[in-house]
């Protein structure tokens, strides 16, 4: 396990896993777990063994949608424990500027390497809608305190920090977000700031992706920053035309949910098209990796990591090879018949 | 100016429950205008709770005043003669005014008839929408004269989240009303402006310690010298 005051080597800002399968020039894959809402990390703990060895790095949702969950610190230290490289999420909407930074210390000493700089949905989504809202600092301005934190080793308000922690910095854009013309500039807004990977938005309308990964090209961000489109199998149709609906912020082609619709089997049908949106962007130039966000359907993660033929990761989990598949996660796929998806592994 | 809504009757009946005489306070500043708490409140509201008390068979008097201001000294002290007359005062004014006309007679209880809810404008009759959030340090020259800090719903000052779509705050879904989004109000202004690389200018973390109170405002220029 990295010490706290490890130094990164050579040219590494941090020297995580993510950051060198990154540098390496390997197209990258990470994965996401949402803590769960109860004091146990059981859930923790199964889906990141599911992953281990199958992504370099797993993202671990901050009270995602508003809903308080086990904390994503917490939740990054027991992956560290596990042996597995956390991507911990960070957003504004729950802290000030000085508990952020007591939790990035906190986090960097325990072996936390990657940090996500979000803003985060809006408390009213979630289960406590009365809650008083933060947003001290926005992400771009959380991402300058990343940043200040690594490069200058001292914290925003000037101070110096000994002992400085070196995150790799990541930070979230959203294609789909009006407006569009903007979306670009604002991925140049947090490069400025410091960000060195971008994970977007789900992509689940690939044509104005296409879009948007012009106007990043026409800016040359591709070159100054890693990017990986989030991708998400999504479990049902009904889901698809909720999230084309009724999820501010989101775009879901007419093409993304009639593929579900129409498949013959809508489970199989949705490991599918994430395999094949996986392959598309490994064609586009400029995209760096894929970040598969498998919102409550986590279990899946390794059946598409190893269809799209990603495996072996080459750094993941500190050369770790991919783990045995717990008969709890069979049973999983079991029940939402994808068992067989990928037979060697059943 | 300052926004204000009427509270419930029922909740005012209840604050008042124990005495028998009161004065309804009202003002002629920023709640006549957005007709929460002027003369005309007053004395619909003194009717109400006359009819509500007479109903339950337990009358009480309820004397009428409405005043210039109650931000202000000269004219809390015009409600001398009523103050000493009431067990109570319940107050129609912003929460500026109950609590200084509350300082200007702190042995008689006084009571909110309003809930103050914003610094906004009349955007239509019958609506009003809220433009500043008094932050102590103003970014309007950065933004197109529209301010990011009342009008996005988390206070971002760098663009718009990811929640902005087709001109609507994401916040709009749960609340189940259409808010529009405060960045692409500034986008579309600057555009307009032909000043849309402010957009790509970052700016730095706020310092809030301007915006949250208890705030006190000296203009050395204007003091007197009471030695």
């Amino acid at each position: 396990m990295t010490e706290a005051n490890s130094k990164p080597e050579g040219n590494l800002k941090s020297g995580s896993a993510l950051e060198r399968t990154y540098v390496s020039g390997q197209f990258v894959c990470t994965g996401e777990v949402g803590p769960p809402k109860e004091a146990s990390f059981h859930h923790v703990e199964m889906y990141g063994t599911g992953m281990k060895g199958r992504v370099d790095a797993i993202n671990l949702t901050d009270n995602q949608t508003a809903v308080t969950r086990l904390s994503s610190w917490a939740a990054a230290v027991k992956l560290v424990l596990m042996g597995l490289e956390p991507n911990l999420q960070m957003v504004c909407r729950d802290r000030n500027r000085l508990a952020m930074q007591s939790d990035l210390l906190g986090a960097y000493a325990h072996g936390v390497r990657n940090v996500l700089c979000l803003t985060g949905d809006h408390q009213a989504f979630g289960n406590h809608p009365g809650c008083k809202g933060v947003y001290d600092v926005d992400s771009i301005q959380l991402i300058g305190i990343v940043k200040k934190l690594r490069d200058e080793g001292c914290f925003e308000c000037g101070e110096e920090c000994k002992n400085n922690p070196k995150f790799f910095i990541g930070c979230v854009e959203n294609p789909f977000g009006d407006p569009f013309e903007f979306r670009a500039v604002r991925l140049e807004k947090k490069i400025e700031a410091g960000a060195d990977f971008v994970q977007t938005q789900c992509i689940l309308d690939m044509e104005r992706f296409e879009l948007f990964m012009e106007k990043v090209r026409e800016r040359g961000l591709h070159k100054r920053i890693y990017i990986s489109p989030g991708l998400m199998p999504v479990k049902s149709p009904k889901m698809a035309r909720y999230m084309q609906h009724g999820v501010p912020g989101m775009l879901v082609s007419e093409e993304f949910c009639q593929y579900l619709e129409t498949a013959s089997n809508g489970k199989i049908g949705a490991l599918d098209l994430t395999v094949d949106y996986i392959k598309r962007c490994q064609q586009m130039e400029g995209v760096a990796g894929v970040h598969i966000m498998a919102v409550a359907w986590e279990e899946v993660v390794p059946l598409v990591v190893q269809k799209a033929g990603l495996l072996p990761r080459p750094f993941a989990a500190f050369h770790d090879n991919p783990a045995p598949i717990s008969d709890e996660i069979k049973a999983l796929w079991k029940k939402s018949g994808v068992d067989n998806y990928i037979p060697e592994l059943a | 100016m300052i926004v204000a809504e009427g509270k419930p009757v029922e909740k005012i009946l209840e604050m008042i429950a124990p005495y028998k005489k009161v004065l309804i306070a009202g003002c002629r500043g920023c709640v006549t205008v957005c007709l929460t708490g002027g003369e005309k409140e007053v004395g619909i509201l003194a009717s109400q709770i006359r009819m509500a008390r007479s109903k339950d068979g337990n009358a009480l008097e309820v004397l009428e005043q409405t005043e210039e201001r109650q931000c202000d000294a000269e004219y809390n002290a015009k409600f001398l003669e009523n103050v000493g007359k009431v067990d109570a005062i319940v107050s129609l004014a912003c929460g500026i005014g109950i609590q200084y006309l509350g300082e200007k007679y702190p042995l008689t209880p006084i009571y909110p008839g309003v809930n103050t809810l914003m610094l906004g404008a009349n955007i239509d009759v019958g609506r009003w929408e809220e433009r500043c959030f008094a932050c102590g340090d103003c970014v309007l020259d950065k933004t197109g004269g529209i301010c990011p800090i009342a009008r996005c719903s988390k206070s971002l000052l760098n663009g718009p989240c990811g929640g902005s779509q087709f001109g609507k705050c994401e916040v709009s879904a749960p609340v189940k009303e259409d808010i529009p989004c405060g960045w692409q109000l500034i986008y579309d202004r600057l555009s307009a402006l032909g000043q849309l690389d402010k957009m790509s200018e970052i700016i730095p973390a706020k310092n809030w310690l301007r915006a949250k109170g208890p705030r006190t405002y000296v203009r050395e220029d204007l003091t007197l010298d009471r030695s």
